[in-house]
């Protein structure tokens, strides 16, 4: 087999996996913050409660996510050795600062977070726990520069050394304020507080429907409702300020996601379709002629740069890109919806009667996990053949010592230990949500206060 | 030996003291993950992981910067290492992944089974990674094969010679004694005296090691020796590593269980310094043609990068220093299992 083919594979895979975890740790780490100020500032106990249900979820997603995170860092080394001596000087200083200002403030009070309710006061309790949160939030911002770069190289300048080109720093605050950094890193938060807003009001839409906890549940949902209507407004808005930014340096992404072909005419935007590549048509779709160019330049007749524009070997695969950004785009106004008719219910006194609705909230889990993944794919094959956009190509940058009996192996471990972790996360979880919070937590109050 | 000052220097010390810090702090812990099944009660197993319960966490992330350091700083070393030793590092990655998710599960559940099977899991993955973290730096030691290119042209095969296996062993057995001496501080009674035999056996072992490893370096490894022949004042470190171990010993028949722990980290510490004194400076010695050496100056990022990177390393570690020291005090002494306990 080509170790080529079965690297790009294993990546997929892995980051895929590893991607279900983070955002449920950026969302819900602020959600805890939210949570147990409310219980400092009310002393009313359900949000303690609230908070040490939560927390304890929260140490078993943020589990998986380290154990699932080291294998990425490594891969870069392990299987794209090309790529990384050609962006170590680049791409590795970010990784680094991730590494220092992120991973060890993050596990480092997550001790206090987990362990430490009976060993320090609650003030630095909450203290940890913002430091958690910020931490989640630190690794966010640097992985982003560092995939930004990617997107959209700025500050280095290209080098032959003994061994190759490669790329090195020329202004570190321009590499990192890459053009895209800014509306990546905000809509990748944002999806982020989506994630972790709408596992709360999952978890408590179950509990209400079930009718346990239900003051808990209550409670919950409003805090992450407010949470959901407010991330769910921003994606909006940093949505389309990210295919703006996306028109101006990655054209050919942009034209992929909206399978715009003419070399240079009005672009149409399609609320769903399937692309044939051959015709460079959209089929079996509906159409908002000169949508796109008026949502990128303000007015319907303004040509937008297509595909045609770009050398065959240039284009990313059109159809898949496509696919993924329609899911993403219907999945963000799915969660705008839902969040703002539970908003609504709620101020006409009648959100906790609502059984399908519940039921609706219930699964919406799934949707900001969705939109993450096909916007990861958007922002990750819009990009192809590119690895750094313009730069390298993902083909020049495999390792070239490995062979595919080994990608094979590694491949197959993975599956298979992913797919045994991903159950037993799944058991574990659903046995924690169906054990509920502690009540007795309640009368060990003294202690803790 | 010639030392010379530079941004380059600085930074090979400066990964270097990242993974000694590894080494050190998450040494105690795959040391405990070893001991594992050696305790024999619910209880015992559970004070064992607890021991480590709050701060193992933290003690990875020394792995992983000192990863993305080495990243950062010396990507041909990097790209080299991580793509030829590829089966090594993927296993490693398996290990840590299993000790990782064996700690959370292990008793998130009270079926005897479910237990037993994390139990193993902690222990043997525990066991697995120190091999091959030992093993790496056991063919770091002896040097590698690599082309112009500097692409690594040996197997996996390869990565498995005496040598290398040896400096493996030796490794586990430092983790497990390292580890024993970290449960003699964080536990009592009947544990803490299983403990303190566990440690008796163990040093036995490391200082056998020990012994064997210093004369096989001078038949496997001849050039991690030729800066201590050509400036034999040198020759303190390792007379002041024999102090240490000695220290270890003397300090845990006197019961000062945190005098003998940290002697242990100070051993640790002059491995490494020794290690990396020895290597200097080449970071991955081509022996089949060492003009294809990897070295500080050939395998590093760019002065500016080195230089911005000392800059974060500068702002951020002294913070990293004070979170995992306030962490350390605010867990310090036995273990007492509650509500919250793994």
């Amino acid at each position: 087999m080509d170790p080529f083919f079965l690297s790009r594979l294993q990546f997929a895979l892995t980051i895929a996996f590893h991607y279900l975890f983070p955002p449920i740790s950026i969302g819900l780490g602020l959600l805890l913050v939210i949570m147990e100020g409310i219980y400092l500032k009310t002393k009313n106990k359900l949000y303690h409660q609230m908070t040490r249900f939560w927390v304890k979820i929260f140490g078993l997603v943020f589990a998986l996510g380290v154990a699932t995170g080291i294998v990425m860092e490594f891969q870069f080394g392990t299987n794209w050795s090309t790529y990384s001596r050609f962006v170590g000087d680049v791409f590795g200083s970010a990784l680094a600062a991730e590494g220092i200002f992120a991973f060890f403030l993050e596990s480092g009070f997550l001790a206090i977070l987990l362990f430490g309710w009976n060993k320090v006061k609650p003030r630095t309790h909450f203290l940890s726990t913002i430091m958690v949160c910020f931490g989640a939030h630190f690794s966010a911002v640097w992985i982003i520069v560092a995939n930004s770069w990617q997107q959209t190289p700025a500050g280095h300048h290209i080098v032959n050394t003994a061994l190759g080109t490669r790329a090195e720093i020329v202004d570190f605050w321009q590499m990192v304020l890459s053009p895209s950094t800014l509306d990546r890193l905000t809509h990748t938060l944002m999806g982020a507080w989506q994630t972790g807003a709408f596992f709360v009001i999952s978890v408590s839409a179950w509990y209400l429907l079930k009718r346990k906890h239900v003051e808990f549940a209550k409670a919950g949902i409003k805090i992450a409702l407010v949470l959901a209507v407010t991330a769910s407004m921003l994606q909006l808005v940093t949505g389309h300020s990210s295919a703006v930014t996306v028109s101006e340096t990655q054209p050919a992404k942009l034209a992929a996601m909206e399978a715009h072909y003419d070399e240079f005419a009005p672009a149409d935007l399609y609320l769903f379709g399937w692309v044939n590549n051959k015709q460079q048509k959209v089929q079996l779709s509906i159409r908002m002629p000169g949508m796109l160019s008026f949502l990128v330049h303000g007015k319907t007749s303004e040509p937008v740069k297509g595909l045609n524009a770009f050398p065959e070997d240039e284009r990313p695969p059109v159809n898949i890109v496509f696919q993924a950004y329609h899911i993403m785009v219907s999945t963000g106004l799915f969660l705008i919806l839902i969040s703002w008719t539970g908003l609504f219910l709620w101020w006409r006194g009648r959100l906790f009667n609502i059984r399908w609705l519940l039921w609706v909230y219930v699964f919406t889990v799934l949707g900001p996990q969705v939109a993450n993944q096909v916007g990861w794919m958007t922002a990750e094959i819009g990009r192809q053949p590119w690895i750094v956009y313009g730069l390298l190509k993902t083909d020049d940058a495999f390792s070239p010592v490995l062979n595919g009996g080994e990608v094979l192996t590694s491949i197959f471990m993975f599956g298979f230990i992913y797919f045994l972790l991903f159950a037993l996360f799944i058991f574990l979880l659903n046995q924690k949500i169906q054990h509920g919070p502690e009540v007795e937590e309640q009368i060990e109050e003294g202690h803790i206060a | 030996m010639n030392l010379v000052f530079d941004l380059n220097t600085i930074w090979f010390f400066l990964v270097g003291l990242l993974l000694t810090g590894y080494a050190i702090l998450d040494g105690f812990d795959l040391g405990i993950g070893a001991l594992h099944l050696f305790t024999k009660t619910d209880h015992d197993r559970r004070v064992m992981l607890n021991s480590i319960g709050p701060i193992w966490d933290g003690n990875e992330v020394w792995l992983v910067t000192g990863g993305g350091a080495l990243f950062a700083a010396f990507p041909e070393v990097y790209a080299t290492a991580f793509s030829g030793f590829y089966m090594a590092f993927m296993l490693l990655l398996f290990s840590l992944i299993f000790r990782a998710v064996a700690i959370d599960f292990r008793s998130k559940q009270i079926y005897p089974l479910w237990r037993k099977i994390w139990d193993i899991s902690f222990c043997v993955s525990s066991i697995l990674a120190s091999l091959l973290i030992g093993t790496a730096l056991g063919n770091i030691a002896r040097g590698v094969t690599l082309n112009d290119k500097h692409e690594y042209t040996g197997t996996f095969w390869n990565i498995l010679h005496p040598y290398a296996l040896l400096v493996g062993l030796f490794v586990v057995a430092l983790f497990m004694m390292h580890g024993a001496l970290f449960g003699i501080i964080k536990t009592e009674g009947m544990l803490q005296k299983q403990l303190q035999k566990l440690f008796s056996k163990t040093f036995i072992l490391f200082v056998i090691g020990y012994m064997v490893i210093t004369i096989a370096t001078f038949l496997f490894a001849k050039n991690l020796t030729e800066h201590f022949k050509a400036s034999p004042f040198l020759i303190v470190f390792p007379l002041l590593n024999v102090l240490t171990i000695a220290n270890i010993y003397w300090q845990n028949k006197r019961g000062k269980e945190l005098a003998a722990f940290f002697s242990s980290c100070a051993t640790i510490l002059l491995l490494m310094f020794i290690f990396g004194l020895g290597i200097y400076p080449d970071m991955l010695y081509s022996y089949n043609n060492p003009e294809n050496t990897l070295n500080i100056y050939n395998a590093a990022s760019s002065q500016k990068t080195l230089r911005i990177m000392l800059t974060i390393a500068m702002i951020g570690m002294p913070f990293v220093i004070m979170y995992t020291s306030t962490i350390f005090w605010i867990f310090r002494g036995k273990v007492k299992l509650d509500s919250h306990s793994y």
